[in-house]
């Protein structure tokens, strides 16, 4: 049950197994594993990861879970390969089916969408933010749930969006996920708005108005989070409707 | 480069480490900060990961809420800045239903 | 357990060096921190020495700077378990500030614009072993490294090394810092391996 993975129930260590990956961009690639006795997880949640080198030397790095809740001891998190990263290059270019991986999770009981939620919710991503509000996305549509969702995906350039496939599919038919793309740095020829970070006017034309009291999701870097969300509250969202989960500055979550 | 402004994660990012003493998620708990009265959930507390150990600093007044360290066997626990936090038992409840 | 993950050998260099017991070797500099990073315009700056009771000395930055400094190559080992050689720095020396004070005090509390504070034996800061350092790499302290100034005491863990120092009290009585009340080592020796508090 969807209830019991925010549990009390103590969280620790388990092996996972790699069994597919799938590349999202230049950089970033979705890896899918399997898990015995994996508890379930919420929307939102994460995972730790550890890494482990043959001298004891470990490192370990928090990632969102990607996929929908499901039963079936699966997880997909989706990792961008930061440029002088130490965990991210090995997960997204060594790591290989069949590998194992060691994971702890799931993590977190705030910044999380279940199904028993009917109210509407914005969601808002800066760059690899999008990996829990994609889990939520994926979520609502698994158990088909009308819950009014609208996207607001910042990314530097077209080339940087996740799932975008899966987006687009799901922006095909009647209760779908209304979504606007925000092109920081370069933005697809004709695109109608010049490419820029988030502002008044865009949160404006792009997001749930107050009025209707949705709940909000903001994820991505800290400095993206810190703004989106002040445009919000700027825009008379209360901030306990708000909810916001931070990446490191370079969008590491650590 | 990166805004110095920014070098914080939030209580999100503690909740792994949290996770291996409290029974309890923390992050959806709500706490009051000793120094200046706010009242906010611990994800919404300024997390800096990157130290010795783990410090979480109250998002209005950033003086410091939480402490821990991991020592060997142990875990060491400040939580002077906290007036009190707030949990939620519900969770314990279905947890010895199961 | 931990299982060993195929492939993986983590953010190091080679290892032909000899460094002191559970560290690595990076290139890197991380920037670790426990809150955030002052911002002390240098007109404010200043640092003072005081026994509890007494201001014993003060500098403000004009008079910091035209101290006579050096500068310093060492090495850096954090308990987090990085370590940095051949690091050059200018500063001045804990000897030129501790010139003519007469003290029995035999401990050192440091302490740093925001709330940081560590501690330390008077002795470990004399006789050419620490430094108020001012410049890192040929190039002003940055502030996410310590800057303007920070205290530099390569021969103990890097978390003795304060930054964004302001002052110290000396104390007849070791007293713990911020890290020392919450287990860390009250001395920090990183070839003695003295991490947390027990460590022989």
């Amino acid at each position: 049950m969807a209830g019991t993975a925010v549990s009390g129930r103590r969280v620790i260590w388990r092996v996972g197994t790699v069994v597919a990956f799938h590349d999202e961009t230049a950089t970033a690639r979705t890896i899918t594993l399997e898990i015995p006795d994996w508890p379930g997880h919420v929307s939102g949640q994460h995972v730790d990861v550890r890494l482990t080198a043959p001298d004891g030397y470990s490192a370990a790095r928090s990632y969102s879970i990607a996929s929908a809740p499901n039963s079936e001891g699966r997880v997909e998190i989706t990792v961008e390969r930061l440029l002088d990263g130490e965990v991210s290059p090995y997960l997204t270019q060594e790591l290989a089916v069949t590998d194992r991986l060691e994971l702890r999770g799931p993590i977190g009981g705030w910044f999380v969408w279940t199904p028993r939620q009917t109210e509407p919710v914005q969601l808002i991503a800066g760059g690899s933010g999008i990996v829990p509000l994609m889990s939520m996305i994926r979520s609502r549509a698994a158990v088909g749930s009308t819950a009014p969702f609208r996207l607001l995906y910042s990314v530097r350039e077209p080339g940087a969006v996740f799932y975008r496939d899966e987006l687009q599919l799901g922006a095909d038919h009647s209760h779908c996920v209304g979504i606007t793309y925000a092109y920081t740095r370069v933005a697809p020829k004709n695109w109608p708005r010049t490419p820029g970070r988030i502002d008044p006017a865009l949160i404006a034309s792009a997001t749930w108005p107050s009025n209707l009291a949705p709940t909000c999701y903001v994820c991505g870097p800290t400095s993206f989070v810190e703004t989106a969300a002040g445009l919000l509250a700027a825009a008379g969202h209360s901030p306990d409707k708000i909810k916001t989960e931070r990446f490191g500055p370079t969008g590491d979550r650590k | 480069m990166s805004s110095h402004a920014y070098d914080y994660l939030d209580g999100n990012a503690a909740a792994g480490e949290l996770s291996k003493i409290f029974a309890v998620d923390l992050t959806a708990a709500e706490g009051q900060c000793a120094h200046c009265g706010a009242k906010k959930h611990f994800a919404e507390a300024h997390l800096y990961t990157q130290a010795p150990g783990i410090v979480a600093r109250c998002p209005v007044c950033e003086e410091v809420l939480l402490r821990l360290v991991s020592v060997h066997h142990h875990v060491f626990l400040d939580m002077r800045g906290m007036t009190y936090l707030c949990l939620d038992t519900t969770q314990l409840q279905e947890s010895s239903r199961e | 357990m931990a299982i060993v993950s195929r492939g993986f050998s983590g953010r190091r260099s080679a290892a032909d060096v000899k460094l002191p017991p559970g560290q690595y070797l990076t290139t890197d500099f991380p920037v670790l921190s426990a809150g955030p990073t002052p911002r002390v315009p240098l007109d404010q700056w200043e640092f003072a020495i005081d026994d509890g009771s007494n201001v014993l000395r003060r500098w403000d930055w004009k008079a910091f700077r035209a101290l006579p400094s050096e500068t310093v190559t060492v090495d850096l080992h954090c308990v987090t378990r990085w370590s940095k050689l051949g690091t050059t720095w200018e500063g001045v020396s804990l000897d030129t500030l501790l010139a003519g004070i007469k003290t029995d005090a035999e401990y050192v509390l440091v302490r740093s614009y925001g709330d940081y504070t560590t501690n330390l034996p008077l002795d470990d800061l004399m006789n050419h072993k620490a430094w108020i350092a001012f410049r890192f790499d040929d190039e002003d302290l940055a502030p996410e490294h310590g800057g303007p100034a920070r205290l530099l005491v390569p021969h103990l863990y890097l978390w003795k090394s304060a930054k964004w120092v302001r002052g110290m009290r000396l104390m007849q009585e070791d007293q713990p810092g911020f890290w020392e009340s919450l287990g860390y080592h009250d001395y920090g020796d990183p070839w003695r391996e003295q991490r947390y508090q027990g460590d022989e």
